[in-house]
């Protein structure tokens, strides 16, 4: 029959394998269960069925929206077509300001209000993110 | 002025001394003579002062806020302090490609000249390879990101930089990064020539181990004051978001490392030689990857800034015939060597190196996928999504725990074949660790047994480096350092993230915010006017739970040019832990949004990654390799 040699190496080979195929699998299943999606104020109104997982929502800060107490932040995204309502008690980012680009992240509450966990900064003011561009159109 | 034109043709002669030296050196390749052709080094002398030459002038140019020329308008301004004014140079698109291209020619100098002993036709070729690579850069500066573009009429006042930018450890971290990227390149070139000329070997294991080193202490610096730097510039109270940006530097991080322990197994003797070359080749490709995905505005991140997707074309091309040559010349020189071991003993310690690689491998793959998927998805079916931290940590802490517990083991191994002794003091050691951690976390109610797993595999590794450090007399004394300095920072890390408390409400001034027997008092606001930007200091007062009274000012800046708005944290740092506060405007100026956080061993997180590099570094200077 074979030598140990050629033995110990198909194992060696076969571990290799299944450690690999293991770890692909792994990779693939959590991405599937990691993943945050984003959709825009318009896409929200046309949902057939409301999503339980985390989603992203991004637009325009509405003019006039923002309004503050002491444990809460509410203000309106925009893009233009549609809104929705987004309550928010945490750290806003430095350039969180009517009339600027927001992607809000949290939970649908219904189609008209969005309880966030978590707003994104950007950088640079005349930076948007794709998605808010994409979402607003040509405006 | 005058520095823009002379900077501009500084930069096309260091493209036609490229040529130039390519002609020659190909010449001087076929020679009889054993010596690199000394016209080679002074042609690549002044190839390299073409480039410092240019560079200097750039400086010159922002320094004196000469704002004709296109990259000062954009990117900085006359209020500007002139260390921001200096450090503008390399804080945007054109300069830090220009900066890429001056360590990449300061580079291939200073490894001809140490490479003296080495064959002369490898030496040629790794700079033939290397000045493919830097004319692809002079090629993609002039082009698509010239930094000498004129501007007429001359504009009286300059956009500006991003205040964000505006710090002390950004300055620093785009060069020392770039250190490290660049490093990569000498790599990838040295090898793709060692593979035309057979020459991979135990010489030229211990020969490129040197670059290998200064690449991995520069990338690791870098990334750690990048990382300080989104901690308290920020505000998001964390140091590391698995951001892409972030990943795109992780990732030649993590194959660097494994080339780093591979190189040990090739400098005792000819093994894994196709292994090294591959990850050679790999590490340069992933730090080009990375420049590519930031520079083109691919990355759909948060950390993105406004970019030209003309150049990712560049870069993307460049990229893919810099990945189908190289891999073009392993497949055809590659000959694995008949003399090469590559079957070890299965204990031994060439195994538990290939164990570090495995696991390198696949925490890169863990966050190559999770970079790269949703780009792809973007693609096939523009639906837009993002991989949050979740991801990330699922995958990858649990692996941790054999990773510390090889990490521990792995080195105490002989090479070639090691027998299993019957260490008492491992085993002291592992009861020690699974003791002390289930007292320390005896009070924790969340995750105990996935925390008690986790923390007694750091602090196994904890125990068993220290006990090397102070009872070995300094044999092997850098791995034992960075094998050290991993353990505290996985330590540091678990319990930063279990012991940090966070508390944001909106505050008034006058007013005070009661919570867990702590209280926040914003006592007063105070206004301050600076060159460039007028800030908003809170005064705020913090009594925690003990009584101790800790004041605390963070800022808000509101920058003239561009008009931006910043925040910046007032943060306490004891050897325990961090006092985090950062306060932000939201709307008039009534309330203030403000996030306090307790953030136990930040420090030690920072400390542990110089211990990490400070191994690296000892490496470095040691004369004899790894016993």
């Amino acid at each position: 029959m074979y030598g140990k040699k050629v033995k110990l190496r198909f194992l060696f080979l076969v571990l290799i394998l299944l450690s690999v195929i293991l770890s692909v699998y792994l990779i693939l299943h959590s991405l599937k269960d990691n993943v945050v999606y984003f959709q825009s104020p318009s896409e929200i109104k046309s949902l057939v069925e409301l999503d339980k997982k985390k989603i992203r929502v991004g637009g325009m800060v509405k003019e006039q929206s923002i309004s503050i107490n002491s444990n809460e932040i509410i203000f309106v995204i925009t893009d233009f077509k549609n809104e929705i309502n987004v309550t928010y008690s945490g750290a806003v980012p430095n350039l969180f300001e009517e009339g600027k680009g927001v992607v809000a992240e949290g939970f649908l509450k219904d189609r008209n209000y969005f309880l966030a966990t978590k707003i994104m900064a950007k950088h640079d003011e005349n930076y948007m993110p794709p998605e808010v561009k994409d979402a607003i159109g040509d405006k | 002025m005058l520095a823009n034109q002379i900077g501009y043709y500084s930069l096309i002669l260091g493209l036609l001394f490229s040529f130039l030296l390519c002609g020659v050196s190909i010449k001087d390749f076929n020679n009889i003579n054993k010596r690199v052709n000394q016209n080679v080094f002074t042609l690549l002398f002044l190839q390299l002062i073409f480039v410092v030459v240019s560079f200097l002038s750039l400086i010159l140019t922002f320094v004196n806020s000469d704002f004709s020329n296109e990259t000062v308008f954009n990117n900085s301004h006359t209020t500007k302090p002139l260390f921001y004014k200096i450090a503008g140079t390399w804080g945007n698109h054109e300069g830090s490609l220009l900066l890429w291209l001056l360590v990449l020619t300061l580079f291939i100098f200073l490894f001809l000249v140490n490479s003296r002993e080495q064959p002369k036709k490898y030496r040629i070729l790794t700079l033939l390879f290397q000045q493919l690579i830097i004319i692809g850069f002079f090629l993609f500066v002039l082009t698509t990101s010239n930094p000498f573009n004129y501007l007429y009429p001359t504009p009286t006042e300059g956009l500006g930089l991003n205040p964000i930018l505006q710090d002390p450890a950004l300055a620093i971290h785009p060069p020392l990064l770039y250190l490290g990227y660049v490093g990569s390149s000498i790599i990838f070139s040295a090898s793709l020539a060692a593979v035309t000329q057979n020459y991979i070997s135990k010489e030229w294991g211990q020969h490129i181990k040197k670059w290998i080193l200064i690449s991995w202490i520069f990338l690791t610096i870098g990334i750690m004051l990048g990382s300080i730097w989104a901690y308290y510039e920020l505000g998001w109270g964390g140091f590391w978001f698995w951001d892409p940006v972030e990943n795109v530097s992780l990732m030649p991080w993590l194959t660097l490392t494994a080339l780093l322990h591979c190189i040990l197994v090739l400098e005792r003797r000819t093994a894994l030689t196709s292994w090294v070359v591959i990850l050679s080749i790999t590490t340069f490709t992933l730090s080009m990857c990375g420049t590519f995905l930031v520079r083109s505005g691919i990355l759909n991140s948060v950390h993105t800034f406004a970019n030209d997707p003309a150049r990712g074309i560049f870069i993307l091309i460049f990229l893919f015939i810099l990945i189908f040559l190289s891999l073009g010349i392993f497949f055809l020189f590659h000959k694995e060597n008949k003399k090469d071991l590559n079957n070890f003993f299965w204990l031994s310690k060439e195994t538990s190196i290939m164990v570090n690689n495995w696991f390198m491998m696949y925490f890169l793959s863990v966050v190559l996928i999770g970079t790269v998927y949703p780009i792809f998805l973007d693609v096939i079916s523009s639906e837009k999504i993002s991989v949050g931290p979740p991801f990330y940590h699922k995958l990858i802490v649990p692996f941790l725990v054999p990773f510390l517990l090889f990490m521990a083991l792995g080195p105490k191994l002989q090479w070639i074949k090691s027998k299993i002794e019957k260490k008492k003091s491992l085993i002291i050691f592992f009861i020690i660790s699974v003791v002390l951690t289930f007292f320390i976390l005896k009070n924790i109610t969340t995750d105990f047994l996935y925390y008690t797993i986790l923390i007694s595999a750091a602090f196994f590794l904890f125990f068993t480096t220290l006990k090397e450090l102070f009872l070995k007399k300094f044999i092997n004394v850098s791995q034992v350092i960075a094998h050290f300095g991993f353990s505290l920072f996985i330590l540091a890390i678990l319990f930063n993230s279990i012991l940090s408390s966070e508390i944001i409400t909106n505050i008034k001034v006058g007013e005070k915010y009661n919570f867990n027997k702590s209280e926040i008092f914003l006592k007063k606001i105070e206004e301050k006017k600076e060159s460039n930007f007028n800030s908003i200091i809170g005064h705020f007062r913090i009594t925690d739970e003990k009584g101790k009274v800790v004041e605390l000012k963070p800022e808000i800046r509101i920058y003239n040019q561009p008009e931006i708005i910043t925040s910046e944290a007032d943060i306490k740092t004891t050897l325990l832990e961090d006092k985090f506060l950062v306060m932000n405007i939201v709307k008039g100026d009534e309330y203030f949004n403000i996030r306090y956080q307790i953030k136990p061993f930040m420090l030690w997180i920072w400390v542990s990654v110089l211990l990490l590099s400070l191994g690296g570094l000892i490496s470095l200077f040691k004369k004899k390799y790894e016993k």
